[in-house]
């Protein structure tokens, strides 16, 4: 079992949460991931580990509660405790110690695991700008955090009830534009941002990395569930990632393949047990 | 005087169309009448041939005698005495190939029922009889296992009767490798891997799941940790696909994905989150045992066709008889010399088809099988929604790559002697981390032999 020691709603649907795994925030370094399972009966879910403190021995994730899963998630409280947590899985992002520049980029609540990895880079000495995206106001998280480690914080909500309006690609084109160089463009987000802030970068040859999220099981290469295609070639993100080449990545193929239970998970939406209020009977 | 009976006592199963909408055991077990006949078939030949053909040595007449006596906790006790696992054993081994394989009754007529009989006694055991495990005590050293598969299990609970302190660290949440993610429940019920694990519990074996090595802790870290020794019985899990067009539609599975969702996360039980397919008509790749796994779960899960789609002739498919037979007893549709060209996907980029080509068999090749060859203009179209590649796997790159002087051949197979020894001194391995995608009774075997050389060489070194 492993203890839920802090927990901390970032907006409506995302939430923070502080998970006691000393074996593991030993370990964990920025871009791998962690698998849950909220109890006997609950799927595998994989989460791109968010901070850790190697002190304290915990590994922070922050989720959104889109289905079934993280919504069982989200009904533990800070003591309680989580059945299975594995990881650290997948490589670390590879920081390019010659990199002076980079620009990272995150969308909605995949600006949980954008500020960590701009927080190494900071660390490394490497400038960082940084372009957060969310739809509206009411759901920017971690502004602060990652103000902190970048040397300019840009964020663009789609409606423009803060920040700027527009989106994050909007933002990337304006500041290559006005002859600011990258290194390297970090881009970490909904699979349809990161498609676009690739074909973005492209035309200038700007090496980009982005951070997969598809379906798997085991998260050992064991179940293949998790391919992508990577450069014409089939590749296990979490084995073999998860960040991998933005120019490289068959985002559409990846999106379709993100749907396969999207229907099942949307039937099972629709019912909220009134006893239990989404907790599962013991 | 033996019994002649040319026949094994059948043994009793589920109707085929009952059992191919269920997940409950195929084969319901002997009764012990059943067991005591069954027994008075062997003619206990001094030689034994039935032993040399089992790889961890089951004192097999000697077990038999017990049951034909009606000493079934005797007989337990005997096949305890080599086999950490019988109830297991009893039901996935292939004997036909084994130990009933060298059976004299098989001359003429069949062999004894080894298999069955060994399951029987081990049910026995589980539902009467009175079980007294003590602790050994410890001798003060330390061994690590990584992964808690057959080899493992079976390396810890040899290890643990001589005394040593033995942790197994297993990357799924639970214990039993293959046969809890692979091996359906109607096969092999899980409360049966579960109550093996809890006798080597019982024994002071400590599993700790959720362990990645490799990636949590590396091997040279568990000797850090105070380990003097480590065994890597870490299988062969990456699934291999046939690299073509169409594998990466929705509804492509491996046969390992598939069969995990399944049997490890219960996507067949009411209640479980974990989501699988709905299929109407599924195609299985391939023709080993594991491939009749993921055919009988499609049929169970209430798929209208299955079809097994393999490139040679029923001559060479090397699923076991008694599998394949049940798979046709359950309505499963052997599509033999065919293969897969390319997987069709409709606009939502959903399978909607596999399109084969009929093949012939022609002059043997390197394994000594004839060679499929396709038949030009023969393609065709089967329609099918699912398609599950069951067409091999190769053993786990997590643990190599990350420790040091840990040498693998070509295949990425652990190179290891035959005691286990791998190129890094004190590091053990055996089962499909060495061999590539085996049998249990083989890993069992190797994890039993590994066992006796960590024990020879922590001794060596105090």
């Amino acid at each position: 079992m492993y203890k839920i020691v802090t927990k901390r709603c970032l907006n409506d649907s995302v939430t923070l949460m502080e998970i006691e795994a000393p074996h593991i925030a030993r370990k964990a370094k920025a871009g791998q991931f962690i698998i849950f399972r909220v109890d006997e009966k609950g799927e595998r879910i994989p989460l791109t580990i968010a901070d850790y403190d190697r002190e304290k021995g915990t590994v922070t994730i922050i989720f959104q509660i889109v289905g079934a899963s993280t919504k069982l998630l989200n009904t533990l409280e800070e003591g309680d405790s989580i059945l299975d947590f594995v990881g650290p899985l997948g490589v670390a992002t590879h920081i390019d110690p010659n990199a002076k520049r980079v620009c990272v980029i995150g969308g909605g609540v995949g600006n949980a695991i954008a500020y960590p990895q701009a927080k190494a880079l900071h660390n490394a000495g490497i400038q960082v700008d940084m372009i957060a995206g969310f739809r509206s106001k009411d759901i920017v998280i971690l502004e602060d955090e990652m103000g902190a480690v970048s040397d300019h914080l840009y964020i663009m909500t789609d409606d423009g009830s803060y920040g700027e309006k527009g989106l994050v690609t909007n933002k990337l084109q304006q500041l290559i534009d006005a002859g600011n160089k990258y290194d390297e463009v970090i881009a970490i987000g909904p699979i349809i941002m990161m498609k676009f802030v690739a074909a973005t970068t492209k035309p200038y040859g700007i090496k980009t990395l982005v951070s997969l999220n598809p379906i798997m099981v085991d998260g050992t290469g064991m179940c293949g569930g998790c391919r992508v295609k990577v450069g014409g070639q089939t590749k296990f993100a979490c084995v073999d990632g998860p960040d991998f080449d933005g120019h490289e990545v068959d985002f559409d193929e990846l999106m379709k393949r993100n749907t396969f239970y999207r229907e099942r998970e949307t039937t099972d939406k629709e019912h909220v047990c009134r006893l239990t209020g989404g907790k599962r009977n013991a | 005087m033996p019994n002649m009976s040319l026949k094994k006592v059948s043994m009793p199963e589920q109707e085929p169309n009952v059992r191919n909408k269920n997940f409950l055991e195929v084969a319901t077990g002997y009764t012990e009448e059943m067991a005591v006949e069954e027994a008075t078939r062997c003619l206990h030949c001094k030689n034994k041939p039935c032993v040399a053909g089992c790889p961890v040595n089951v004192h097999i007449p000697e077990f038999i005698a017990k049951v034909a006596a009606r000493d079934f906790e005797g007989a337990y006790e005997e096949i305890s005495l080599t086999n950490s696992l019988p109830a297991v054993c009893g039901r996935v081994c292939p004997q036909e190939s084994q130990c009933e394989g060298k059976c004299v009754r098989g001359i003429k007529g069949e062999p004894v029922g080894i298999g069955r009989l060994e399951r029987f006694v081990a049910d026995w055991h589980m539902a009467n009889g009175t079980e007294h495990i003590e602790k050994p005590k410890t001798n003060g050293h330390k061994v690590a296992i990584v992964g808690a598969g057959p080899s493992g299990l079976t390396c810890a609970g040899d290890l643990a009767k001589l005394g040593y302190e033995v942790t197994v660290f297993e990357a799924f949440h639970a214990a039993g490798g293959v046969l809890i993610y692979g091996i359906p429940e109607f096969r092999l019920p899980k409360s049966i891997v579960a109550q093996e694990v809890g006798k080597l519990e019982k024994m002071g074996v400590e599993i700790k799941p959720n362990m990645v090595i490799g990636k949590v802790d590396s091997v040279d870290e568990l000797f850090e940790q105070g380990y003097e020794a480590v065994f890597i019985g870490s299988g062969a899990g990456l699934p291999s696909f046939m690299n073509i067009e169409g594998e990466d539609l929705l509804g492509v599975y491996s046969a390992n994905e598939y069969l995990t969702r399944i049997n490890l996360m219960k996507a067949y039980r009411e209640g479980y989150d974990t989501p699988i397919a709905k299929s109407h008509s599924v195609a299985v790749v391939g023709g080993g045992n594991v491939a009749m796994d993921a055919a009988r779960c499609a049929k169970r899960m209430g798929a209208e066709n299955v079809y097994i789609v393999y490139r040679r002739s029923m001559e060479e498919l090397p699923a076991r008889a008694e599998e394949v037979h049940h798979a046709q007893e359950e309505g499963i549709i052997f599509k033999l010399l065919n293969n897969p060209v390319k997987i069709l996907g409709d606009e939502k980029g959903r399978v909607s088809g596999m399109e084969c080509v009929e093949m012939k068999l022609g002059e043997p090749d390197a394994s000594g099988r004839r060679r499929p060859i396709a038949v030009e203009g023969s393609n065709f179209v089967l329609p099918v929604d699912t398609v599950i590649m069951s067409i091999g796997t190769s053993p786990n790159p997590l643990i190599r790559s990350t420790t040091t002087g840990l040498e693998a051949n070509k295949h990425g197979c652990l190179i290891a002697k035959d005691n286990g020894a791998t190129t890094k001194d004190g590091v053990f391995a055996g089962g499909d981390a060495v061999t590539g995608a085996a049998t249990v009774i083989l890993a069992m075997g190797a994890g039993k032999t590994a066992a006796e050389a960590i024990d020879e060489y922590i001794k060596s070194k105090n």
